[in-house]
């Protein structure tokens, strides 16, 4: 399986994602610097964290429109898995690969903590490695979380079956202090329309290894691994 | 030619920063306040000559990166023209 993960400036979950990756493939992924015209022929494009350009403008704003991105949006387009973990899920929506926008928190904070989600679909090709219904700990860490899309948009997502993840509590339970940026839908990550691109505020990659103090991110990449081996 | 770009959130998006900045007015003793929106400003020199290419060609800015048409509106005035 070929993954590559785009650095920006400003990147800062590249190496941590990679890593993850590793450890689900048995192979590194190609880095592949924003300013390339190129990314080379992939199985997964990865989008990190980070604050790429510190944010300027909107977060994601001015990497959406960086070099590399001509051929991510091409790739994607054509079908190519991509993955996108907060400033990269920032990305997707300023690229509008994935409808909707990140705002900054309604608590103004940044909020940099674990949470708990629930998993929303099991039969995509990076949630398969769970059951649906299920409730996992990830950590979130951002200021622009705060998923915001039209009412129509909102309405297509959720019949469309496209919510990936939504904020909970310990036991499932939507609501009641849970959320924690304030986002719509206690949206946490969303698919397009082929469920092919993903997005998504939590960061997997920082609880994927019992080192780090929980595994319930690895999941996610070793469903890829059984799906694009 | 120079462009200066205001780019505020659409009715209806709640702006959280707004409301802080409103909270704090009212800390401060000022009376009778409300509705405090909070946006961008951004200014452009043009070497564009013609006032309706000037405009076409930071509506085109506007809405390709300076503005997020999902949750944003601009408007623009553009000096010397």
């Amino acid at each position: 399986m070929k993954v590559s993960v785009i650095v920006f400036p400003g990147s800062n979950c590249d190496r941590d994602v990679a890593v993850s990756l590793e450890a689900a493939t048995g192979s590194k992924p190609t880095m592949v610097w924003h300013r390339d015209a190129q990314v080379p022929d992939s199985d997964l494009i990865v989008l990190p964290g980070g604050f790429s350009y510190g944010d300027y403008l909107r977060s994601g704003a001015m990497a959406a429109h960086s070099p590399i991105m001509r051929d991510v949006i091409d790739k994607a387009k054509k079908g190519t898995a991509v993955l996108g973990i907060c400033n990269g899920f920032q990305m997707l929506t300023e690229t509008g690969l994935l409808p909707g926008v990140l705002m900054r928190n309604a608590s103004l904070k940044f909020v940099c903590r674990d949470v708990h989600l629930k998993v929303e679909r099991d039969d995509t090709m990076f949630s398969r490695g769970y059951a649906r219904g299920q409730v996992i700990r990830i950590p979130v860490a951002h200021h622009d979380g705060n998923y915001f899309a039209a009412n129509e948009t909102l309405e297509r997502l959720e019949g469309e079956n496209r919510i990936a993840f939504r904020y909970c509590d310990a036991g499932g339970a939507l609501g009641n202090g849970a959320n924690p940026n304030g986002s719509q839908h206690d949206i946490a990550g969303i698919y397009n329309e082929t469920g092919r691109v993903l997005g998504l505020m939590p960061h997997p990659e920082r609880l994927a290894e019992p080192a780090l103090g929980g595994t319930d991110g690895a999941p996610l990449f070793s469903s890829l691994v059984e799906a694009l081996h | 030619m120079k462009a200066q770009i205001t780019i505020t959130l659409k009715n209806g998006v709640l702006d959280p920063q707004g409301k802080a900045i409103e909270h704090a007015l009212d800390a401060l003793g000022f009376d009778g306040i409300g509705g405090v929106r909070q946006g961008k400003f951004i200014e452009v020199d043009l070497a564009e000559a013609d006032p309706e290419r000037a405009r076409k060609q930071v509506a085109a800015m506007c809405e390709q990166l300076l503005a997020n048409m999902v949750i944003e509106n601009y408007s623009f005035e553009i000096e010397g023209a």
